[in-house]
């Protein structure tokens, strides 16, 4: 299979092009996705590839924009709408948790919804107020909802055709971070990455780091300086917040007795906190020393002049590794 | 007979293209208009500047208010001292009138919360980003100057065309209505949500109209022609404050309008709009035209101009200054305001904060 050499958000592109020229039923909508090609450019040519019944400029209304995406996907389309940032989810909120997450609960599987809500979310590119939340937990924390979050080219087209082939609704959040901060060999062809598993990035036997998004990225960083001062860590990429992959996490901290979870949410409530529950749950025995968690704090998003202080570092990740494994 | 009385596709104007007087013109003193001229060469020019200092890395993304200076200035001057102002994330120009300083606005795209913070006595909320999320608080606010018979108090609360399509418009505008609350609900129909035309936001013929599913007041108004804004808001900020006979209150304007330049410096209008519609609008634009008529009525001459773009630069100048001199906020900032009082969970999280950064030092701790 050929491959090209992709960003992030150049492959939800090549991930929503493939599939929609394998399926009619996909299609794409949302502010801006049209002739703009997406405020990221995550939808760059699909209009004029598509025309305008598949790639459909709605009007500013997020709770239309979801809301009838979910009364499409009732009727056996595919939407994948787009929400400009996560930051505008909150308008649909209540499509999203009322309707979206229970279409196939109220009606006893009767219909369901194979929708993909795509949104950029996550900080750290200087954006203005209401632009940098990580909030997937609100989602998480809804049945019916599965909760992707990529953090590699590769990764973002598998498991973005797995999304809109699956035939419950996703939220698929992209760490806008970055979209365009590396490239990575992407498949031209279709393949599917499986939701719900998480990946092993790199092996290790002190300590299990859990991570997933734009946080990779320093979490591997930050592993990989400590091994001059001798620390061997295991970096888990979570990929799914929900379901949970919690076989994976369960058998890497058995391996090393050692924890840390390092994600840009707030602390409270965060994966970090379920993460941790998890490992009391079934590997209390194994363990060495407390869990420790690498977060954001618990406080308003801050403006940018302060993200770069709220949001975890290189150093902060090695700091907390270093203090679960020298506990 | 009120300007308001109209029908809603009736737009009113007071001034041609080329400022000539085509309509009444409002009653105002020689020296308010000349000021009104004032800070539309303000607001154009600390446009232009943020707009550079963003393209230099000196700002973040910026929302730009070229073209629209005539509908920010020529509202904002109709509104009394004790009035609120509720605007968008564009509404530069409206806030300064308002008395947010400069330095202010440019410190909050610049990254710092500081910039919210507003002077004592400046009635004015901050920049609201979700679109139309802020309609509702102008209702509210307009509500709870009503039940606490503060008659004399107005809520103007700004927003674009976009923001017609939420929900929260219809619910804002609805709850008005019902609740009969001294609102000017201010639409700066620019003509595009990014890239997205204003006949891709509604059928309806006009935003006006809309306030009619309300059973309010709609007006439409030549944004662009800032003497023409001024009579509409005056009047309805009026008939808020004291309405006729079987009046209601609340009046929804529309300002028929257009932005210059992007929607914010993150996108390219070239993608989404032709170069001829761009040039048609710039030909109505509101600083000319305006300058043009106080010109031809004797109000000002070559000296005054020049000696308000001197000031104006100077101004916008001071501020930049002013803004890039003040020291960057105190990390610890971050955890002061969440609460009234830190939580436990958060008093502890700024304690390992500051032990971090005193372990590692600010450059250790931020050390990508």
């Amino acid at each position: 299979m050929s491959s090209q050499n992709l960003t992030i958000v150049q492959a939800v592109r090549d991930g929503l092009y493939t599939e929609m020229n394998l399926d009619d039923e996909v299609l794409v909508m949302g502010e801006d996705v049209g002739k703009n090609g997406g405020v990221f450019r995550a939808t760059e040519g699909l209009w004029n590839e598509f025309g305008d019944d598949r790639v459909i400029d709605t009007p500013l209304a997020e709770s239309g924009i979801i809301g009838t995406a979910v009364g499409m996907a009732a009727m056996g389309l595919k939407p994948v709408p787009e929400i400009q940032f996560s930051g505008f989810m909150y308008p649909g909120f209540d499509q999203i948790v009322s309707h979206m997450s229970r279409f196939r609960n109220r009606t006893r599987g009767r219909y369901t919804l194979p929708m993909v809500l795509r949104a950029p979310y996550g900080g750290g590119i200087r954006a203005p107020e209401s632009h940098s939340e990580s909030k997937e937990m609100f989602y998480a924390h809804e049945a019916g909802l599965k909760v992707v979050i990529p953090s590699t080219p590769y990764d973002t087209k598998g498991l973005l055709i797995s999304a809109i082939r699956d035939p419950d609704p996703v939220i698929f959040m992209e760490p806008k971070l970055i979209y365009r901060a590396f490239r990575g060999e992407v498949p031209e062809d279709d393949y599917t990455v499986p939701i719900g598993e998480a990946a092993v990035r790199r092996e290790g036997t002190d300590v299990s780091v859990f991570t997933f998004g734009a946080m990779t990225r320093p979490t591997l960083e930050a592993v990989e300086n400590l091994e001059d001062e001798g620390i061997d860590a295991e970096v888990v990429d979570i990929r799914t917040i929900s379901p949970l992959d919690r076989e994976t996490i369960v058998e890497s901290f058995k391996k090393t007795g050692r924890a840390v979870v390092v994600h840009e949410a707030p602390k409270n409530g965060g994966l970090g906190a379920e993460i941790t529950a998890t490992i009391q749950e079934e590997a209390l025995l194994y363990q060495e020393a407390p869990v420790k968690r690498v977060a954001g704090y618990d406080v308003p998003y801050p403006l940018y002049a302060l993200e770069d202080y709220y949001l975890p570092s290189v150093a902060r990740v090695e700091e907390g590794i270093r203090e679960a494994v020298n506990f | 007979m009120s300007v308001l009385q109209r029908d809603p596709q009736d737009q009113v104007r007071v001034l041609d293209e080329d400022g000539t007087v085509v309509g009444e013109v409002p009653d105002i003193d020689d020296e308010t208009l000349v000021e009104m001229y004032r800070y539309m060469r303000l607001a154009r020019h600390f446009d232009t500047r943020a707009v550079s200092l963003q393209r230099q890395g000196r700002m973040g993304t910026y929302p730009p208010l070229s073209g629209q200076e005539g509908a920010q200035i020529g509202s904002a001057i109709a509104l009394d001292e004790q009035d609120w102002m509720v605007p968008s994330y564009r509404e530069h120009g409206a806030s300064l009138l308002r008395g947010l300083p400069l330095k202010q606005t440019l410190l909050y795209w610049m990254g710092h919360e500081k910039g919210n913070e507003m002077p004592e006595g400046v009635n004015l909320f901050p920049p609201a980003v979700p679109i139309a999320s802020q309609i509702p608080h102008a209702t509210g606010a307009a509500w709870a100057k009503k039940l606490r018979g503060e008659d004399d108090t107005a809520v103007i609360c700004y927003f674009g065309d976009g923001a017609t399509s939420e929900g929260d418009f219809h619910e804002g505008l609805n709850f008005a209505g019902v609740f009969d609350t001294p609102n000017v609900f201010f639409c700066n129909n620019n003509q595009w949500a990014i890239s997205v035309p204003r006949e891709r936001q509604t059928a309806s013929e006009t935003l006006a109209q809309k306030a009619t599913a309300y059973g309010i007041d709609g007006v439409q108004v030549d944004g662009m022609d800032p003497l023409a804004v001024y009579s509409v808001t005056k009047a309805a900020l009026d008939k808020a404050k004291n309405p006729g006979e079987g009046e209601g209150r609340p009046t929804l304007i529309e300002a028929v309008q257009y932005r210059f330049g992007a929607h914010t410096t993150a996108d390219d209008p070239t993608v989404y709009r032709d170069d001829d519609e761009v040039e048609e609008w710039k030909a109505k634009d509101p600083i000319p035209r305006l300058e043009s008529f106080l010109r031809e009525t004797g109000r000002i001459d070559d000296e005054g101009v020049e000696a308000i773009e001197a000031d104006v630069k100077q101004r916008v100048a001071d501020a930049i200054e002013a803004a890039e001199s003040d020291p960057r906020p105190d990390p610890s900032e971050m955890f002061n305001h969440a609460y009234a009082e830190r939580t436990p969970e958060i008093q502890a999280q700024y304690e390992e904060f500051e032990a971090l950064r005193e372990k590692f030092g600010d450059e250790g701790f931020l050390r990508e």
